[in-house]
């Protein structure tokens, strides 16, 4: 976030380079006769300088303190959160800058009743011009390695599980595809934690969640607070999708190609989870939820469901 | 082909093509007529999909599913987004406004291949109304204008087949249009008209065309292989015959993502004709301006997978398509920061055009910022396929295309009819639809990021007053059009007469009559090679009162 006020001085400066006072028709040729960045300050600039600040500071206060996003329920949506904040904040202050100089510019440059003649025959500035393109490539260098990182740390860079030595119940000649939070399972594991494996399946218009240890099918997904879960996922039919907004998460689920899905729930409770692709005319009804439990609480439900292959709801 | 470069011969113009109001619904060749017919059809298809929009934003205003059926709802988004795509921006952005203003820019009488030109226009209505149709004899497609297998192999064949062909018509007219395109800015240029001094909109034209070529034929190919799929009980995507669904997406998006550029580019390049004209002053870095627009072009045949984040791809490849997605943001910024300097300093004339323009800048850059948060995984993973997402496209297609269309209505429509637009009427038409459209769009981002899916008839009652909120906001941008019609009908017969060149403009569609006569100058095509060129007549003054002003305005 380092370059965002020097970009702000460097906005309020060439706004006051480039602002003409409007009205007064001698005044034109001595704002020009001065270089970009050399004019002396007058009251518009400090007005432009207000302006800017106002944006600055009005933007990151949005973007620090605007909260849109629901409760935050697992070890991802923390990071989530941190990600949005950010590029809240910097959209946010774009935005605002954006919309104030289109704003500016209708109000001071409009032409009043009675005037004639041409704007200023200014066909471009180079520096200007190298100035607008290497502040958004630095801000999108800085976004894109910024959300490298959390995705690293979601656990979206780990190797998936292609070469038959991982832990899910599946034949060699398949092929897993994609997923996201992979590596918390292996984080979790280094602390001794161990990850439920649970199989989901999705079909017209529902989910099935089959714990393999318990022979379990339900059709809630129950998990306890605090241990991490992975999801080996295939479809019977179309393509569904397994959307938990608290989780953050979300992946495809496709007929045909097993995909999996990692995840730690952090706060117990009872979240929706929500088919997010087309599936069909019940697409919007299909809906379950996932119930996260203190363990003895989940421990309790698994013991009474387990071996006993009828779903609980 | 050698039309451009013959003297004009207006008898036989005027024996070959039909006159009045009747050559509009004719085989015309004339490159205006084309313009025009592509620019009407466009906007009844425009209504109709606005219609289906409105049915939808009606169901919506409950949570349950109580308007229409459920197959009957996935029919209706699905007809809206093949509507506003394939039969309204796509071809008003480029057919209409291309064929109208590419050979004035470029100095020609006519397109290169007029009769492809009107082949090009006569493949819409027919396969617009057997999109339709299939709606009122079977049943429409039902699987989404993504048309994702094995969804579209499932459902109902008759409709998803009538769906690949009209769009495979239409992609057809669209490859013939952007062949045609390309061969008159290239060719047809007036000798002594360099590529460096056409109108942006050329340019932009240019990188349309070169995206229309290149990426077409993929979904052309792509939507032959799913119905073999549908029709031949081949397996190219059906996981139950061994084919593969992630394939088809991959494919899909390769032409699908370049349509988003194939729907604003020449929005941008239409905005970059506007905004000098009403502010009085050359446009702003016209060299960065088309290496921005060639960048764009470039990179977006390199994007596409960033729809699938969530769709099982390698994680390799969603690094590599977020940072290419990112990295569009720099050329567009430049785009839009260039446009902000044009009006600065200008003299402008607060008109609909410049509102509507300016209403696209502002609409535009809230989706691209939206669109730069969507392109990084892990911001994905959360909304893809929820209401963000189309709170972020209809700020890229509706704020952007689709104000940049109307405004581009108000700018020219003293040279199609040579008469002018009620300007009063114009800027309610402005006010009702800005403020229609955030109002019914940016809610939706909320309603996304807290976990409502896209294209659901039935949500979480919390989202009701959201939903409704929206939905007053559809009704704004519904009543809008009213003026608007009223205003382009009735100014059509009393509108004041605008004269040849009203908004004083220099680029070549200002210097002939208006309207136009069939071969487009009486005489010599002039030779501009200064289409923004305002303010020149200050800055000889200037020059002459003092010499060292010229390290400025260079």
């Amino acid at each position: 976030m380092q370059e965002i006020p020097c970009t702000a001085r460097l906005i309020s400066k060439y706004l006051s380079a480039l602002t003409i006072p409007t009205g007064c028709k001698g005044l034109f040729s001595i704002t020009l006769k001065g270089q970009w960045s050399f004019v002396v300050p007058t009251s518009s600039a400090i007005f432009n300088l207000l302006i800017a600040l106002f944006v600055l500071i009005g933007g990151l206060w949005i973007g620090q303190n605007v909260n849109l996003l629901p409760l935050d329920a697992s070890v991802n949506a923390t990071v989530y959160d941190q990600l949005f904040k950010v590029l809240f904040s910097i959209g946010t202050v774009l935005f605002l800058g954006i919309v104030v100089l289109v704003v500016l510019s209708l109000i001071k440059f409009r032409r009043k009743p009675g005037q004639t003649g041409d704007g200023l025959p200014i066909e471009g500035n180079l520096t200007l011009e190298i100035f607008w393109t290497a502040v958004p490539a630095i801000v999108i260098l800085f976004v894109g390695l910024y959300s490298y990182d959390i995705y690293d740390r979601m656990g979206g860079m780990a190797t998936l599980p292609n070469n038959g030595h991982e832990h899910l119940s599946m034949s060699k000649e398949e092929r897993i595809w994609g997923g996201i939070g992979s590596s918390e399972v292996s984080s979790a594991a280094n602390k001794g934690l161990t990850a439920i494996p649970i199989n989901v399946t999705a079909m017209q218009f529902a989910f099935l969640f089959h714990y393999p240890e318990g022979e379990i099918i339900s059709g809630e997904l129950h998990v306890p607070v605090g241990q991490p879960v992975n999801m080996r996922m295939e479809s019977k039919d179309v393509i569904h999708a397994f959307w938990v907004p608290e989780f953050r998460l979300k992946q495809d689920v496709i007929p045909g190609q097993p995909t999996i899905l990692s995840f730690t729930p952090t706060k117990t409770g009872r979240f929706p989870i929500i088919c997010a692709e087309l599936c069909g005319p019940y697409h919007g009804g299909m809906r379950s939820t996932v119930v996260v439990e203190e363990p003895e609480n989940y421990q309790s439900w698994f013991q009474k469901n387990a071996k006993t292959p009828i779903s609980e709801t | 082909m050698t039309i451009a470069n013959q003297p004009s011969d207006f008898e036989r113009g005027d024996r070959l093509q039909p006159t009045g109001w009747m050559r509009y619904l004719s085989f015309s060749l004339d490159h205006k007529v084309i313009g025009i017919q592509y620019l009407i059809c466009g906007f009844i298809f425009y209504l109709i999909g606005g219609t289906l929009a409105s049915a939808i934003r009606i169901e919506l205003t409950s949570p349950i599913s109580d308007f229409m059926a459920r197959d009957v709802y996935n029919q209706v988004l699905t007809l809206h987004g093949t509507i506003m795509i394939f039969l309204w921006i796509v071809p008003v952005v480029n057919g209409a406004f291309g064929n109208y203003l590419i050979p004035f820019y470029v100095g020609a009488r006519d397109m290169a291949f007029p009769r492809l030109n009107a082949v090009a226009f006569w493949l819409i209505p027919p396969a617009g109304l057997m999109l339709i149709s299939s709606y009122f004899i079977t049943g429409a497609a039902e699987s989404g204008w993504t048309a994702y297998p094995p969804l579209s192999i499932n459902t109902p064949a008759a409709g998803q087949i009538i769906w690949i062909l009209s769009v495979l018509l239409l992609g057809g007219s669209s490859i013939f249009g952007g062949i045609n395109f390309i061969a008159t800015i290239l060719k047809l240029r007036r000798p002594g008209l360099k590529l460096m001094q056409l109108p942006m909109y050329c340019w932009a034209m240019l990188g349309t065309s070169i995206l229309v070529v290149l990426s077409t034929p993929v979904l052309a190919g792509t939507l032959i292989l799913l119905s073999f799929d549908i029709v031949a009980h081949t397996g190219f995507f059906n996981p139950v015959l061994g084919g593969n669904v992630v394939v088809y997406q991959h494919l899909f998006w390769f032409y699908s993502h370049p349509a988003v550029y194939i729907m604003v580019l020449p929005a941008f390049g239409l905005v970059s004709e506007i905004l000098p004209v009403h502010s009085r002053k050359p446009l702003f870095g016209y060299t960065t301006m088309v290496y921005s627009i060639m960048a764009i072009v470039i990179l977006g045949f390199v994007v596409w997978a960033h729809h699938m984040f969530t769709s099982g791809t390698p994680p390799w490849m969603r690094l590599f398509f977020t940072i290419a997605t990112s990295f569009i943001a720099v050329p567009t910024g430049i785009k839009f920061f260039n446009w902000v300097a044009t009006l600065w300093g200008g003299r402008i004339s607060l008109n609909a055009a410049v509102l509507f323009s300016c209403g696209f800048i502002v609409n535009f850059v809230l989706g691209g910022i939206t669109g730069v948060a969507l392109a990084q995984v892990p911001f994905d993973v959360h909304v893809h396929d929820t209401y963000f997402v189309v709170a972020h496209f209809h700020y890229i297609v509706y704020g952007g295309s689709v104000f940049v269309i109307f405004s581009s209505i108000y700018h020219w429509y003293p040279k199609f009819t040579g008469r002018m637009l009620n300007e009063q009427l114009g800027r309610i038409h402005f006010f009702l639809t800005f403020i229609g459209f955030n109002l019914c769009f940016a809610p939706q981002h909320w309603l996304g990021l807290n976990g409502m899916p896209r294209r659901v008839a039935e949500y979480d009652p919390q989202f009701a007053l959201i939903n409704q909120i929206s939905s007053v906001g559809a009704l704004l941008m519904a009543l809008s059009t009213i003026p608007f019609i009223w205003n382009t009908i009735q100014s059509a017969f009393n509108g004041q007469i605008a004269g040849d060149n009203p908004w004083e403009a220099l680029t070549p569609e200002w210097l002939t009559s208006s309207p136009p006569p069939v071969e487009n100058w009486r005489g010599q095509a002039p030779l501009v090679t200064a289409p923004y060129g305002y303010g020149a007549r200050k800055k000889e003054e200037e020059d002459a009162e003092s010499t060292d002003t010229n390290n400025q305005g260079n």
